[in-house]
């Protein structure tokens, strides 16, 4: 589903700030594959993301989704097959307009926009159904401001909108990071959900180990710009944190350092 | 006094079509465009020498809304294909227009004297000068006012209004910023350069001078009617443009009124426009105050 081909970013090239951000780093998502990326700070796992979806163009290398190569596709025309959870609650929803246009925004995803009415009516009892199921009680608020809503209701709604049009790939960059521990807990629920019933194929980034342990049927991390380790299905099932700890100090020679890690 | 009132209300109403362009880029988009100052010369300077070279002054006015749209593409394409900032992309564009309206207009002023303009039709069936100028800028505004309602509803609507609010999103939902951002300052420099021709008409002359200061004045009325009377929903926002339109001509007749020199106009609509726009500061450095007034007590 998606084949990321030896793609290099570099940042500052050329000068006394530059940065190898991703280096060669090439690897395949099967259809309906959950993977987790974790890495630590300054691991390019952000940046990797952020390169599938556009944001920042590769150096090297190409990015195929579904068999389509879209290296050269800038941001808004691969948002055509791409699903994406930011880890900024603010960053995923327009505050200033209400719920049902923010889902009514994303529905037309992939689609030309005319000057055919914004909402339809039936519509509108489609979001009641899918926000129902929710159970945050948004169903009968369709009409009210996104801006009115929490950190964890913005999320979930993101969330709701990112697979509202079924992506090919869904992308979910830290998208609990910025929640209390509770409601973070809640959003990954949500996200399992989302994605076991509509079997998306999903690259989560986290900085959370027991997260990307729980989890996905695949994990893979990040180091350097490179990525260093590849778990699947039976083995990932048996991974402890320990596990991980010590084959990532076996491969680079360091602890595991992150804030995040330590705490949770 | 009245007949004082009468005229602001007149003038009131066709700088509110002005006041809605300026709208459409400043709380829609986010940007403070100040094409404006020369595009709604551009609707002035095209309106007048079409009409003195005889052609309908309705069409006139459509053509001034053509002139008016290919300036906000500009500005547009300086800002999103050049990547200038918008400020400056703007500024760049006035500038030209400056030029361009010359051009337009072969010299610096055209005088609209003895010569049928779109308010002739309401005057030959027996209404003043003043009374015509609101008959047909209430229509036009009533007009607009369904178009852009039901424009900014549908999908490429929402996605103009999107933009504004959050670009990164508007993106991630496959839709060309780009694209959004230069038809909303088409839209919005259209508008403007048809409320030019419309002044241009009620006033009799096109001048090439006559934009000096017409953003603030547009930022005045958005302001004005947003704190006076609310910003509920679209509807009531749109209707609130037109009140704060008219307000601020209320009020620079009254200053004038009350012996303040003409000269010193926009001096006095510059410290309006600062002071309403540094409200939220003041609130909040009131707001601890009062607290702790009524704490206190």
């Amino acid at each position: 589903m998606l084949r990321v081909n030896g793609i290099t970013k570099v940042f500052n090239a050329r000068t006394i700030n530059e940065k190898v951000a991703l280096h060669n780093v090439s690897f395949t998502l099967e259809k309906g594959d959950f993977t987790t990326l974790i890495g630590s700070n300054g691991s390019g796992k952000s940046t990797l993301l952020n390169c599938i979806a556009g944001v920042y163009s590769t150096d090297r290398g190409s990015i195929v989704i579904d068999g389509l190569d879209v290296t050269k596709f800038c941001e808004y025309k691969r948002a055509a097959v791409l699903g994406r959870v930011f880890q900024d609650p603010m960053m995923g929803t327009a505050s200033d307009m209400a719920i049902e246009e923010n889902l009514a925004l994303a529905l037309r995803r992939g689609q030309r926009r005319g000057l055919r009415w914004g909402i339809t009516n039936k519509e509108r009892e489609q979001y009641k159904e899918l926000l129902k199921k929710l159970g945050l009680g948004l169903e009968n608020r369709l009409s009210i401001k996104v801006g009115l809503l929490s950190g964890g209701q913005r999320q979930a709604l993101t969330l709701l909108m990112a697979t509202l049009k079924k992506p090919k790939l869904l992308l979910l960059d830290e998208h609990a990071a910025a929640l209390d521990p509770r409601t973070a807990k809640e959003v990954m629920k949500l996200t399992d959900r989302i994605i076991g019933e509509d079997n998306l194929t999903t690259l989560m980034v986290t900085h959370n180990m027991r997260d990307a342990i729980n989890h996905g049927n695949r994990l893979m991390m990040m180091y350097e710009g490179k990525i260093i380790l590849d778990i699947k299905d039976k083995e990932k099932q048996k991974l402890t944190i320990e596990d991980l700890l010590v084959r990532f100090g076996s491969i680079s020679g360091e602890e595991f350092a992150d804030d995040q890690t330590l705490l949770s | 006094m009245l007949q004082i009132l009468m005229a602001a209300v007149s003038l009131g109403l066709l700088w509110a079509i002005v006041t809605i362009g300026v709208y459409i880029t400043y709380r829609i988009l986010g940007i403070a465009d100040l094409t404006v100052e020369g595009s709604i010369v551009m609707g002035a300077a095209i309106a007048a020498i079409t009409i003195s070279r005889g052609i309908n002054s309705y069409v006139a006015i459509g053509f001034a809304f053509l002139g008016g749209l290919g300036a906000g593409l500009i500005t547009g394409l300086l800002h999103t294909k050049l990547k200038i900032p918008a400020l400056l992309s703007g500024i760049l564009t006035m500038i030209a227009l400056y030029s361009i309206n010359l051009r337009i207009m072969g010299k610096a002023n055209i005088s609209l004297l003895r010569i049928d303009t779109a308010y002739t039709v309401f005057e030959n069936m027996g209404l003043n000068s003043t009374i015509s100028v609101i008959v047909l800028g209430l229509i036009f505004i009533t007009g607009l006012i369904g178009i852009l309602y039901w424009f900014f509803g549908t999908e490429i609507g929402s996605a103009i209004r999107a933009t504004g609010n959050n670009p990164q999103m508007v993106r991630a939902q496959g839709i060309n910023t780009n694209t959004t951002i230069i038809l909303g300052l088409m839209i919005s420099n259209g508008l403007v350069a048809t409320g030019g021709a419309l002044i241009a008409q009620s006033q009799r002359f096109a001048d090439v001078q006559m934009g000096i200061g017409s953003i603030v004045i547009g930022l005045a009325s958005v302001i004005i009617g947003e704190v006076l009377f609310g910003r509920r929903n679209f509807a009531s926002r749109l209707f609130s443009l037109v009140l704060g339109a008219i307000t601020y001509r209320i009020i620079i007749a009254l200053v004038l009124k009350l012996g303040m020199p003409a000269n010193d106009l926009k001096l006095f609509t510059a410290i309006t426009v600062a002071i309403a726009l540094s409200l939220p500061i003041f609130r909040s450095y009131l707001g601890p105050i009062r607290k702790s007034i009524k704490r206190s007590q």
